[in-house]
């Protein structure tokens, strides 16, 4: 029987069948991090059970940890650092893989464990955090859970998991000038609503997508969580491949071709039918901006609020229907997060700045995604392009994607970032937040208001 | 952490008539000051339920601060809630809170699994329905081994839940001792694994 790259993996990993749609599902690979890792380790640990292969599992301080240069494990978040403390003992005490807050191979979750050759293809990865689904890009089957599911996963080695259904997304054509993976992903979610993914795991798929290298597919992947879908997934192809070849925890030597020729079948086979098919034509898809506090709230660079906008949104946002947002003046930019921090968006967003200056009065902030991101982005001289425009560069970390209590933009203040998530106060109390790709925020800090880069090529 | 069994329950059902309601609505991060589960239930829905800048002072504007839905262990919302951040401490505030069921159009996965997991149970009913709900002014009984939601005017509407959900919610089930139940059908499965996916293994 015709199977989907999804039925592979599913059937491979399915122990066994439980209640309904539901089964026993084994568990390849779990992620942790400092914000949910230690509740789930701590809960492990007063039920006096211990992780079932403890290496592999893993944990990194990535969401509350200070972005400043010079950091420690003080926060500007109240009672932080006990999240940074706490985790690190707990994750030592557990014997999991720990990258701690000075270690090279630090970074965001989402970046370091392909950066790491952790998140295989055909494997299964969990991680208590929404946007897991970015690891999908490598044809693994990776999703959020709770922390008590990474608890449960890290006792048991496996998880009870209802089956999901199926979507195919093809993008066909090739993708406009001047547009991204985040402007693919934007323009889907904005056709087909924040709740249009419904629980099912979506492959991405088609000539458009096959076009993406590896870290534009997991800006795509990334956003599967804004569109209600339980994962992404992506086949691996000679890119997936290449990407993973002689990475820390990759298999290496006779292993590496095992992979390969076991990798090579990762794929749906052409006759295999999906719950739900959406085909979008990639030319179409212009460079995408959000004006609302959701993420299908978002619109064409040059187009304007719809007529049919939410009149709750619109004055959160301090925005009228029919109101175009090029020209709206903006606070401040933010690059970085798990969807925009990789080495490919800080060089788009570098060739935006080069030469140029962020407009006076509005903050500019880049946090690269890793350690190693940083490193090689300073090799090739990116961050001096940053700071002579006017950017702070920062160590990396989930940063001022979202507001704990800590490090905000002002009260009230307008921000264009390339990050996921527009809600309410996500980046500060009543902060008006704008997502788009890197080198939309980048034309938006130089010319200090909502810019189309197009026009600044 | 398991929740509390629930097979029926009758009370008034608070209204936040809104879509998307993400996970940092029902609990800031700000509000997550420790590693552990509990001490939520003050910082549930901060933003929306105390008076801007105040020291947790009630906004009596918020639905939850109003006489009538004193109490209240049923919400109401529009599509996709609990969107966002996997933060299971949205649901631990509002079953810790008081809140033990949620009837909404659509659910955020994660969220949803959450809840089952928590105590907490999720209701799928059309928009018209929670419309009339809303509109009816009384008491909303939940019946979930029936899954049944009914007025007292004799108005009765049928759910569909997972039945793996329907069991930990009714038996308040630890999902990890169930799973321990099969720790034998896991080992032979790692063992033939190993074998045949032998770059899984560190």
């Amino acid at each position: 029987m015709a199977s989907t790259l999804f039925d592979k993996i599913w059937n491979r990993h399915a122990i066994k069948p439980l209640t309904g749609r539901n089964a026993l599902v084994a568990i390849d690979r779990i992620f942790l991090h400092e914000r949910t890792g230690a509740v789930a380790l701590n809960s492990l640990s007063e039920a006096g059970r211990k992780p079932i292969d403890p290496a592999r599992v893993f944990c990194v301080m990535d969401h509350i940890v200070d972005t400043r240069p010079g950091r420690g494990d003080a926060t500007l978040m109240p009672d932080g650092q006990a999240f940074i403390t706490e985790t690190r003992s707990a994750a030592t005490k557990a014997g999991i893989n720990l990258f701690d807050v000075t270690d090279a191979d630090q970074g965001i979750t989402h970046v370091i464990s392909p950066e790491l050759g952790i998140v295989l293809p055909g494997s299964t990865l969990i991680a208590p955090d929404s946007h897991t689904c970015t690891q999908g890009a490598f044809g693994a089957l990776a999703w959020g859970v709770g922390s008590s599911e990474a608890e449960h996963a890290m006792a048991t080695g496996a998880l009870r998991v209802k089956r999901p259904e199926t979507m195919r997304v093809t993008f066909e054509g090739t993708l406009g000038e001047g547009a991204s993976a985040k402007d693919m992903i934007l323009a889907l979610i904005a056709q087909y609503s924040a709740s249009g993914g419904r629980g099912k795991v979506i492959e991405f798929n088609g000539p458009a997508v096959r076009a993406l290298d590896m870290e534009a597919r997991m800006t795509l992947c990334n956003m599967a969580t804004e569109f209600s879908a339980m994962s992404a997934i992506i086949a691996p192809d000679e890119k997936t491949f290449g990407y993973l070849h002689g990475r820390r925890f990759a298999p290496k030597g006779a292993l590496w071709d095992a992979a390969i020729e076991s990798w090579h079948a990762l794929h749906s086979d052409p006759d295999a039918s999906f719950d739900e098919e959406i085909t979008i034509d990639a030319g179409t898809v212009a460079p995408m901006i959000s004006w609302g506090t959701s993420a299908d709230a978002a619109i064409a660079i040059n187009g304007a609020v719809p007529p049919s906008a939410d009149a709750q949104m619109l004055d959160y946002m301090a925005l009228e229907s029919g109101q175009k947002l090029v020209g709206l003046p903006i606070d401040a930019a933010f690059i970085g997060s798990c969807t925009n921090s990789r080495l490919s968006d800080l060089r788009r967003a570098a060739k935006v700045l080069d030469g140029r200056k962020v407009a006076q009065g509005t903050k500019a902030v880049c946090v690269p995604g890793s350690s190693a991101v940083k490193r090689a982005a300073e090799a090739e001289g990116l961050h001096e392009i940053f700071a002579q425009a006017g950017f702070e560069w920062r160590e990396s970390g989930c940063s001022m994607c979202f507001f704990a209590g800590g490090e905000s933009f002002a009260e009230g203040s307008r921000v264009v970032s390339s990050t996921n998530r527009s809600f309410r106060n996500r980046q500060g109390h009543r902060v008006k937040t704008h997502i788009a790709s890197p080198e939309t925020v980048a034309a938006s800090a130089i010319k200090g208001a909502i810019a189309d880069h197009r026009e600044l090529a | 952490m398991m929740g509390r069994p629930i097979t029926s329950l009758t009370s008034r059902a608070a209204p936040l008539l809104y879509a998307n309601i993400d996970t940092d609505q029902i609990i800031p991060s700000r509000e997550m000051r420790s590693t552990g589960k509990t001490g939520l239930a003050k910082g549930m829905f901060a933003g929306w339920r105390y008076l801007a800048g105040s020291d947790y002072a009630p906004d009596p504007a918020f639905v939850l601060n109003d006489p009538q839905f004193a109490g209240a262990e049923i919400l109401l919302a529009r599509e996709n809630f609990g969107c966002g951040s996997s933060r299971e401490h949205a649901v631990w505030a509002l079953a810790e809170f008081g809140i033990r069921a949620i009837i909404a159009p659509s659910f955020a996965p994660i969220f949803e699994n959450n809840c089952s997991r928590g105590g907490v149970l999720c209701v799928r009913l059309p928009a018209e329905v929670i419309n009339q709900i809303a509109a009816s002014d009384a008491n909303v009984s939940i019946d979930l081994p029936d899954q049944s939601v009914s007025l007292p005017d004799g108005s009765r509407w049928t759910f569909t839940i997972d039945e793996e959900a329907k069991a930990m919610l009714i038996g308040g089930l630890d999902s990890i001792e169930l799973t321990m139940q099969s720790a034998d059908d896991i080992r032979r499965w790692h063992d033939t694994d190993k074998n045949e996916r032998p770059w899984i293994y560190l």
